[in-house]
């Protein structure tokens, strides 16, 4: 531990939880509302936009590769409505149709154009790179007070804590119509909530962070985040406060001790390489979730109560 | 990458291998052609079930039993590319991943897509986890795993190809012994139930096959994208038939098409994955439907729409006419003036002073009937386009004249 841990890990772990926070936020609206599976459909779009983007600019660049992500997922949003109201489809099977096309066309392009020289293929944007994320000049945790070496930090750091912060103060500043809406769309409607307003920003409030952390830990943990911290919350409390206080709890614990067991779980266990730290937060998500399922105090539908089993 | 980095085993004749390659190209496309049938008819029963997710969730937790299968065959000293181990092993773990799916969906207050999204990204998690330890190992530098993720057909092994048709044919065969009783659950389920079958037990036979085509298709479609095969068909197929049966058979068909078609375009390129090029000939379909299907297609609802605005335009300008009012709308005009009713400067030709008189006619008729209690089950039809005389018989018709035309009032 000490000065390795910091150079090594430190910012692995902290780039993990912000991602975790920032797609676990979001997903406790998007679950409550049935919306899920959204967040799926959004990180599966993901491709298709960097690799639009990198048709476009011939250059694996973070900000158009952002911009192009963002863009598909806005598109991806917008097919889903069209093919749900033109044909009249209900949404899971217009959700299906919609982001296996547009996976579809990108894994093709992607086979399609000569990407040897760039790092860009379905892997990285599935699993992300999060064991990559060192601080070389993280000497200690000292370096932590020191300005010089606090620039050297992954960019990807800045990038994940501005968007959290972003969605954090948004879902902060909207929480009444977002609470209103998400529980009671016609009352909502009726006091004069903009439903359809809110409903629409909630998604792209979701496609800002599956987008943000993407980039930095891919598709896995982005659709995993989404709904297991906020799944888990969800069968801990009735309250929606708690439940969004529980999630960023959840988030986090996912993210250190999946990023942690990855590291140095295979070392305890005797082997010498690290395993996926993606997966493995994913995997930890759902041991959580399936331990609320379980033993979680607000477990079963409300009105079945403790009694009635 | 999923490549092609997985080449037959050389005999060292080049010849026979490239005759190797065409026969195996048959057999693979064979297979995918049937698998795409039963994928379509499976997925269609699975839509019309509002369940079409569920088989995401399905084919995503195939992933830690293909990596497990694999860690499992290398410890116990076998090939761990053996296709029949992994496939094995991704059934079972699928099956995992569905029980997790309804024991979350049914036990916990979380609903049944919160359910889908855990399971399918826990379940990928752990596969991934598992990957990176089969890299790890020695055997698994070369395990080619992740071909199983987005499907490859090039440079298939023999036996492979031969697994792939005799699965095919054996999904084809379950859906056809499944098919009546998935149809009557799908188009009615209490009347299913009424008439002696076991629904939960006919859903969960829906979800094996739906089970068994994600397990063949592992190496075809790719564990990504086997889904669009069980989904999108039926939302295709469904644009042309409100008929459960025939849906399932047109969604059978689309779903055959785009498999063959996948696998056919995939053997003439190797660099060429068959999954996106199935799901996308599958795309194509589909939005041929969305748009060119009659009655519920796009282009159909257009049309039938400005039919409408057409009526209703050339029932105004006639009443207008009648009326010896201007016409301000230049669109009716334009209607008028095109079907030979009015000259272009607004005045009624003899065909439309004609047709005016008889539509004027029509809405006083229509006037005199919505207001006699009598009349009051037709008076809810009235939409200022139906004619009347197609609504009431001879005599009522020649009653309301009578009411029209004789002095009111007087008895």
């Amino acid at each position: 531990m000490g000065a390795e841990f910091v150079m090594l890990s430190l910012a692995p772990i902290v780039i993990g939880s912000l991602a975790a926070i920032a797609c676990a936020l979001p997903g406790n609206f998007l679950l409550l509302r049935r919306q899920a599976l959204i967040g799926d459909a959004i990180s599966h779009v993901v491709l298709p936009g960097i690799v639009l983007a990198f048709l476009v600019t011939g250059q694996v660049a973070t900000l158009p590769m952002m911009a192009g992500a963002g863009v598909a997922a806005l598109a991806a949003v917008a097919m889903i409505e069209a093919v749900r109201r033109l044909g009249r489809i209900e949404p899971g099977a217009a959700m299906g149709v919609t982001f296996t096309t547009m996976f579809a066309l990108g894994v093709l392009v992607l086979e399609r154009t000569d990407t040897s020289k760039v790092h860009l293929d379905v892997e990285h944007a599935l699993m992300g790179n999060l064991e990559s994320l060192i601080w070389l000049d993280g000497m200690g945790w000292h370096s932590l007070l020191d300005p010089a070496a606090l620039a050297g930090l992954p960019p990807e750091l800045g990038r994940l804590a501005i968007a959290t912060a972003v969605i954090a103060t948004l879902i902060w500043l909207f929480w009444r119509p977002l609470k209103l809406a998400t529980f009671d769309e016609g009352f909502a409607a009726e006091v004069g909530v903009p439903v359809r307003a809110v409903g629409l920003g909630l998604v792209v409030l979701s496609a800002l962070a599956a987008v943000a952390a993407f980039d930095a830990v891919g598709s896995i943990i982005v659709i995993a985040m989404f709904i297991c911290p906020p799944g888990t919350a969800r069968l801990m409390t009735d309250r929606l406060e708690m439940q969004v206080a529980w999630s960023v709890f959840f988030a986090v614990l996912s993210a250190v001790l999946g990023y942690v067991l990855a590291g140095y779980g295979p070392i305890w266990l005797g082997g010498t390489d690290a395993v996926s730290a993606a997966g493995m937060i994913a995997t930890v998500s759902g041991m959580l979730l399936a331990a609320a399922a379980l033993f979680g105090p607000a477990r079963r539908r409300s009105g079945a109560g403790a009694g009635a089993a | 990458m999923a490549g092609a980095w997985r080449r037959p085993i050389s005999t060292g004749w080049p010849r026979s291998e490239m005759l190797d390659l065409g026969y195996n190209t048959m057999l693979v496309a064979t297979g995918a052609t049937l698998l795409g049938i039963s994928a379509g008819v499976t997925g269609t029963f699975l839509y019309l079930r509002k369940r079409a997710l569920v088989s995401d969730a399905i084919s995503h937790a195939t992933l830690p039993g293909i990596g497990l299968a694999f860690i499992l065959m290398v410890a116990f000293g076998g090939d761990g590319r053996n296709l029949a181990g992994l496939l094995a092993g991704s059934a079972l773990s699928a099956w995992l991943g569905l029980l997790a799916v309804q024991w979350l969906s049914r036990r916990t207050r979380l609903a049944e897509d919160a359910a889908i999204g855990a399971v399918l990204s826990v379940f990928f998690g752990f596969g991934v986890v598992l990957l990176t330890v089969i890299q790890t190992m020695e055997a698994g530098r070369q395990a080619g795993l992740d071909s199983l993720l987005l499907g490859s057909t090039a440079g298939m092994l023999r036996g492979d190809a031969l697994l792939i048709a005799a699965g095919g044919a054996l999904t084809l065969a379950l859906v056809a012994i499944l098919r009546r009783p998935m149809e009557m659950v799908a188009f009615d389920e209490a009347h299913a139930a009424a008439m002696g079958l076991n629904v939960p037990r006919v859903d969960l036979a829906t979800m094996a096959l739906v089970l068994a085509v994600t397990v063949v298709g592992l190496k075809i479609v790719g564990l990504i994208l086997i889904v669009a095969l069980l989904i999108i068909p039926p939302v295709a197929a469904r644009f042309w038939s409100d008929r459960t049966g025939r849906v399932a058979l047109l969604a059978g068909a689309f779903g055959g098409l785009a498999g063959m078609a996948g696998a056919l375009v995939s053997a003439s390129a190797p660099a060429l994955p068959t999954g996106p090029v199935i799901v996308l000939t599958a795309f194509a379909l589909f939005a041929v439907s969305l748009f060119f299907a009659p009655a519920r297609g796009v282009a159909a609802k257009l049309i039938e729409r400005r039919r409408f605005r057409e009526r209703v335009h050339l029932r105004q300008g006639l009443l207008a006419l009648a009326q010896g009012q201007p016409i301000y709308e230049a669109y009716t005009l334009r209607l008028l003036v095109r079907d030979g009713l009015a000259r272009p400067d607004g005045v009624a030709t003899q065909d439309g002073a004609g047709r005016a008189a008889k539509a004027l006619r029509d809405e006083r008729r229509w006037a005199e009937a919505r207001a006699m209690p009598a009349h009051e089950a037709v008076s809810q039809r009235y939409d200022g386009l139906t004619e009347i005389e197609t609504m009431l018989t001879p005599d009522q018709i020649a009653d309301l004249d009578g009411r029209i035309g004789g002095p009111r009032g007087v008895a």
